[in-house]
């Protein structure tokens, strides 16, 4: 079920705002605070709820993972790297604590230079890892695809 | 000038129209106001309903049930971080400039009320000269702080890039009724007399006190509320449904979430911030 602010807890910050990957979550600026402009185009994929710095969007647990009317609550602590989910039945019958690791080393360190990572070898390119990935995945066809080798150019600005 | 008292003036230079009673009289009106103002918005929103509705809904969920020794303390908490230090804020311009209104506000209608109450006739520099000091003090904390946040720091300003004669009519009247009082007060006080800035200042300061139904006035006492029940939430255990961040590194979180230790060691390291590494501003 789609996301929901809470407008007496929201500040108007903008950090669901920035993150939204459909770009539906808007500030009114009447009263300054966020909005869900179109529900029936939220992916539910739970980002502003984790992004918003005070808990102020929630999204209604839907059934293929709770049952109907639960609390679904979550808070990403990034200092700590763990999430934490709180899901309470409706009943009240359940009340679980859930954390899991989301990084294992500090953010911004450790990330992989692509360049300098050698092509993937045939065994591997037939192992059920990378069977049934698309070529430039499997690096089929050469090296890494990128922007410049596809010879294209990103134009500035937004893109709707 | 900073230390006589411009009501006694008034009521010496016109005893027959400023009477002791007069003003006494205009002061406990505007408390009425106030009062009743705030009675009826809560009616009418039902907050009051809704707060403690939710406070009770709070309880069910709660994980243990708190002293009322533990109750206490977390009273003085917030009265001593939220109330009057406006430990809310965490926006250092903010919460200078709501400290400087605050205060000021306070001052200015303490000293208001005891000059009337406590000296309103004789000559004006028979009052003690920390009252008229403290009121002239107040009325200029409110104009400073009041003017930095209406020209820099409202949001309609700062993030939205409005101009600041860009009025949003209900959502400005308690700041803007409240520089007009300040400043005609201070401008008042200076002129003295019962001359047009006599005039604005007291249709200003009723129109502030008048207005709490629809003005942001209210939150004074709204705000003090819902941080007291919020800390009580946290530490009853119900934190608004949301869950517990525990101590990555005790035994107890590595027994029931082995995934901890698994993947991030037994004392997992401060990995820093990430999406929240800058503040955002694409909207």
């Amino acid at each position: 079920m789609p996301t929901y602010v809470h407008m007496t807890r929201c500040d108007g910050c903008g950090q669901c705002v920035d993150i939204c990957p459909s770009d539906i979550m808007h500030i009114d600026t009447d009263i300054r605070r966020a909005y869900n402009i179109e529900p029936d185009m939220c992916w539910e994929c739970y980002s502003c709820v984790k992004a918003c710095p005070h808990n102020a969007i929630d999204v209604r647990g839907y059934a293929d993972f709770t049952p109907l009317g639960s609390s679904v609550r979550v808070r990403r602590d990034e200092e700590k790297g763990v999430i934490a989910w709180r899901i309470i039945f409706r009943n009240g019958k359940k009340d679980w604590d859930l954390i899991a690791p989301i990084t294992t080393k500090p953010w911004g360190t450790a990330i992989p230079d692509l360049n300098t990572a050698t092509a993937p070898s045939d065994e591997m390119r037939n192992s059920d890892l990378l069977y049934n990935e698309p070529k430039y995945v499997r690096f089929d066809e050469g090296g890494l695809h990128t922007l410049k080798t596809n010879k294209l150019v990103m134009k500035e600005g937004v893109y709707y | 000038m900073l230390t006589t008292n411009p009501f006694a003036e008034l009521s010496a230079s016109y005893p027959d129209l400023f009477t002791p009673g007069v003003m006494q009289v205009y002061i406990i009106l505007m408390v009425l106001f106030v009062i009743g103002g705030t009675i009826i918005d809560l009616m009418h929103k039902k907050s009051a309903k809704y707060f403690f509705g939710n406070a009770e809904r709070s309880k069910k969920n709660a994980k243990r049930v708190l002293s009322s020794s533990e109750k206490n303390g977390l009273l003085v908490k917030t009265i001593t971080n939220e109330v009057l230090t406006s430990s809310e804020f965490s926006n250092p311009k903010r919460r200078l400039s709501h400290l400087l209104i605050m205060y000021g506000f306070i001052f200015f209608v303490v000293a208001t009320a005891v000059m009337i109450f406590a000296y309103p006739t004789g000559r004006g520099d028979a009052t003690p000269a920390i009252w008229p000091l403290l009121w002239h003090l107040g009325a200029l904390m409110l104009c400073v702080g009041g003017y930095w946040f209406w020209f820099a720091i409202r949001v309609d300003v700062a993030a939205e890039g409005k101009p600041w004669y860009k009025i949003a009519p209900r959502a400005d009247m308690f700041i803007l009724s409240l520089l007009a009082t300040c400043t005609f007060a201070l401008i008042w006080s200076f002129t003295k007399g019962m001359g047009i800035f006599f005039a604005l200042f007291i249709i200003s300061s009723t129109f502030l006190f008048s207005t709490v139904i629809w003005s942001k006035f209210a939150h004074m006492f709204f705000k003090p509320a819902a941080a007291y029940e919020k800390k009580v939430v946290w530490a009853d255990g119900s934190r608004e449904g949301l869950p517990d961040m525990p101590d990555l590194s005790s035994a107890e979180v590595h027994e029931k979430f082995p995934d901890i230790p698994t993947y991030m060691g037994k004392t997992p390291p401060d990995m820093g911030p990430g999406i929240r590494r800058e503040p955002a501003n694409h909207y």
